[in-house]
């Protein structure tokens, strides 16, 4: 390793009972990629966020480039060189890259002579590390790639030397993190540090030279890259051997939804696609291109300007949650805080949302709560919820064990078909290994799942036949074995969706 | 600083703050009250004595109490729903509306037969005085806050162009007051020769009511799940706005039940002095309770307590029962803090 330009020495951080952050040391040399690997909850952005300043570690030290950092000031951070990238962009959609850039970093005072200055500065530093940035678009316009680009040349503007990304290839297809990883070789070779925050593997592997691994708030490992694997990796951040899903091969039955070239108000634009009994439908995309508007449709919550939507043989175009569940239709929504649950409201409370209607619950508008909690007691039981008792409101439980709720919820429908939303975002491998075999004994009983997913590894995975959602179009699907994820990536770019191809990134 | 929330309070922590807060509410009052060159403490003295320490004061508290119990149920049972209904004392003068536009005389009916008529269509009126903003709401997502705000000003207004006008009493001698209610149409008193009537009765039996509403049917439940989080419960299945009307229904007749207690159990007739602000500080006995129907009754009687201890007490000793208000806001003020500081500790840089 060349010299040391970041020192994290023993760092700890404590939210009440939780210990995010356990005596955490590690430095990083210039020059160098490291990466952060470790699942959701791992305690990687609690380090980063005390490492920029956000947070004030209970313990422990900072030094960049030799000098002590004041914890507690994402301005100190600033100045002693550390840039941060974050999952979320913060750019103002509204104004030019440019403008985006000068943001917060020039001073207000005659801005047209500063404009000019900072335009030159840009234009520079972009050819130097090889980011080609129009300054004057605004980033409205912009892809997802290149908003991240002109997150990194604002980090760089700041005179960054040591740079964090946060979990930087969510938003991005395939071919943009590539043309990622290239920039970041590039950022490297001119002496930059970078901090690689992921939890994905394949990346993690592919554009690291040293890989620290976090559970539980625990630095428990470190490998170079080229030293360790794929396998060696996972078993580290689970703490456990863990085994990839089986998908056994089968006929698949009738035709269960038929979705034809609908268009939405909130995003669908002519869009068809048809699922059968006993088959995991995979709808891979970059996200913000119409999934949520499929999933809306699909869950009673929007109705389609035109086109039809056809579930079990029956119209089903105006049919509404309630009618959903009575169809025993299981539908797991995207966003599990914001639809999924009532945090606020018990597990019993929640676990019966979806069935509270019906007469066994329900006897002229008198709930039945001595069954209700039974109800929910059996689920907690037969999913492995952990939980004090179903009087516990659910904002205690663990994101892992509230989609257990959810899937306990939903499954307890005994669905013939089911809604995925991203069914296993910000769980660990293990909720993961679990959501994954629930919806394969699903398909195993004949029933029809839509997997809608940003994780392609996911869907390769789990489904037999893949689609791909662009711009509110969906591609016709093909089989998991005819597809390969370079022929996936032009998809979800945009390739093959006629006049999307114009625009692909 | 900054707050930090706290995983599971304990038991001791949820009594010991409100406790607080009551101690702190007579520690502010006092040094008003040494402001006006009283003794504290034979003021708050007074101010038992004059809501509980004889059994006219008692029932006296009991009566002021009633319709509060009615407000406060209104109050409490739409902010459940996160329906912000601040025009509670508009649905009550509506229900007072409706009372002697049917109690008057229009009805000839036996006193078994009017009394549940009258309390129909007060509870019709005052829902009916909900259920347009709450249309509003849902439909067009105009805020609740603003229109049953500004609707209490406009059916105060009515209710004085109706007291000039065509409710105005023939023998009156000018006054803008409606006729008397016929007997028929007066709520019994609960005690020969006192003011405390069976609306107290009714208001333990509505609060009562919406305790098995909350706990046990399907419509608590709803309005529970549509208060926490309405884009889960419309998820889930539920007919959020719908519910939400429903909501604005219950809630509106209560207010309006509170019109009809006043008129057929107490003052009589409508006039424009009815309520005291009963409207607005049913917003309060709701907050100080929880939201809990049962403990509405209880804050009922504690603020009414206040007021009805606080006029007695200025009688005697030269301080303005404007104390009463005084406490009743530190009160809320206090309530609302030290709940907050149950659910979340301060945490110093």
């Amino acid at each position: 390793m060349t010299d040391t330009v970041l020192h994290l020495d023993r760092i700890s951080k404590r939210f009440g009972a939780l210990l995010a952050n356990d005596a955490i040391s590690f430095a990083v040399g210039r020059g160098e990629i490291v990466a952060l690997l470790g699942e959701n909850g791992a305690g990687k952005t609690t380090l980063m966020n005390i490492l920029f300043g956000h947070y004030v570690a209970d313990d422990g030290s900072i030094s960049v480039f030799g000098k002590p950092l004041p914890a507690g000031q994402p301005h100190a951070a600033i100045a002693a060189g550390v840039g941060m990238v974050h999952q979320h962009f913060t750019l103002a959609d509204n104004l030019t890259v440019l403008d985006n850039i000068m943001l917060g970093t020039e001073k207000l005072w005659r801005p047209a002579a500063r404009k000019a200055q900072a335009r030159q500065r840009l234009t520079r530093l972009a050819q130097d590390f090889g980011l080609a940035i129009e300054p004057d678009r605004t980033v409205a316009a912009l892809s997802v790639g290149e908003r991240q680009r002109v997150e990194i040349l604002k980090a760089l503007y700041r005179e960054a030397r040591i740079l964090i990304l946060d979990e930087p290839t969510a938003v991005l297809t395939p071919q943009e993190s590539q043309s990622l990883f290239a920039t970041l070789k590039k950022l490297t070779a001119q002496g930059l540090s970078i901090i690689f925050i992921s939890h994905k593997l394949n990346e993690v592997l592919s554009v690291s030279d040293r890989i620290l691994v976090l559970r539980a708030g625990k630095l428990v490992a470190e490998r170079k890259t080229r030293e360790t694997n794929r396998q060696e990796l996972a078993e580290l951040m689970v703490g456990r051997p863990i085994a990839e899903p089986k998908v056994e091969p089968q006929p698949c039955g009738e035709v269960h939804i038929e979705i034809r070239s609908v268009t939405t108000s909130d995003g669908l634009d002519q869009a068809s696609l048809t699922l059968h009994g006993g088959e995991i439908m995979g709808l891979a995309g970059v996200s913000g291109n119409g999934q949520t508007a499929l999933a809306n449709l699909l869950s009673g919550l929007s109705r389609q300007a035109s086109g039809s939507l056809h579930i079990f043989g029956q119209d089903a175009g105006n049919w509404t949650p309630d009618r959903m569940t009575i169809e025993r239709i299981a539908r797991i929504p995207e966003d599990r805080h914001a639809e999924g649950l009532i945090a606020d409201m018990s597990v019993t409370e929640n676990v019966i949302a979806e069935l509270y209607r019906d007469p066994s619950l329900n006897r002229h508008g008198f709930l039945d709560w001595g069954k209700a909690h039974e109800f929910a007691k059996a689920i907690i039981k037969r999913f492995e919820v952990k939980c004090p008792s179903p009087q516990a409101r659910v904002r205690l439980l663990s994101g892992g064990n509230m989609q257990k709720l959810i899937l306990g919820r939903t499954l307890s429908l005994d669905p013939r078909f089911i809604l995925a939303c991203q069914p296993a975002r910000g769980l660990d491998i293990g909720a993961v290994t679990y959501v994954h075999q629930r919806l394969l004994a699903a398909r195993k009983a004949q029933a029809s799942v839509l997997l809608i997913s940003d994780d392609l590894d996911e869907i390769l995975a789990l489904a037999d036949r893949i689609a791909v959602i662009y711009r509110g179009r969906i591609s016709a699907p093909e089989p998991r074995k005819a597809v390969t994820i370079k022929e996936l990536g032009l998809k979800m770019a945009g390739h093959g969706f006629g006049e999307g191809e114009a625009h692909a990134a | 600083m900054r707050l930090e929330p706290r995983e599971a309070p304990s038991l001791a922590l949820t009594l010991a703050y409100p406790t607080l807060a009551i101690l702190a509410v007579f520690v502010f009052a006092g040094i008003l009250v040494s402001f006006s060159g009283a003794n504290p403490f034979s003021v708050f003295t007074l101010v038992l004595k004059g809501a509980a320490g004889s059994q006219f004061a008692l029932f006296e508290t009991l009566t002021r109490a009633t319709p509060l119990i009615f407000t406060g149920l209104a109050a409490a049972v739409a902010f459940r729903a996160k329906l912000w209904n601040i025009g509670a004392e508009a649905q009550l003068y509506m229900g007072a509306v409706a009372t002697v536009v049917f109690g008057t005389g229009l009805l000839p009916l036996p006193a078994p037969l009017l009394i549940p008529i009258l309390m129909i269509v007060a509870a019709i009126a005052g829902a009916l005085t909900l259920l347009g903003p709450a249309f509003l709401k849902v439909r067009f997502g105009v805020d609740e806050v603003v229109t049953t705000l500004l609707l209490n000003f406009i059916i105060v207004l009515f209710v004085s162009l109706l007291l000039e006008g065509p409710l105005k009493d023939p023998m009156g001698l000018g006054w803008p007051q409606t006729k008397k209610v016929i007997a028929e149409a007066q709520l019994p008193k609960l005690i020969q020769g006192k003011r405390l009537h069976a609306g107290f009765i009714l208001a333990l039996i509505a609060a009562f009511a919406v305790w098995i509403i909350n706990a046990r049917m399907a419509l608590g439940y709803e309005m529970k799940a549509v208060g926490f989080n309405p884009r889960a419960a419309r998820f889930a299945g539920m007919k959020v706005d719908r519910i939400m009307l429903k909501t604005a229904l219950l809630s509106g007749g209560l207010a309006g039940l509170a019109g009809l207690s006043e008129v057929a159990g107490l003052k009589g007739n409508l006039t424009l002095d009815l309520s005291p602000g009963f409207g607005y500080a049913g917003i309060v006995v709701a907050m100080l309770a929880l939201l809990h129907p049962l403990g509405v009754v209880a804050a009922a009687i504690f603020v009414a307590g206040i007021f009805v201890g606080a006029d007695a007490m200025s009688r005697q000793a030269q301080v303005p029962s404007y104390i009463a208000q005084v406490m009743v806001a530190a009160a809320l003020l206090a309530m609302v803090t030290a709940l907050m500081f149950t659910r979340y500790r301060i945490r110093w840089k």
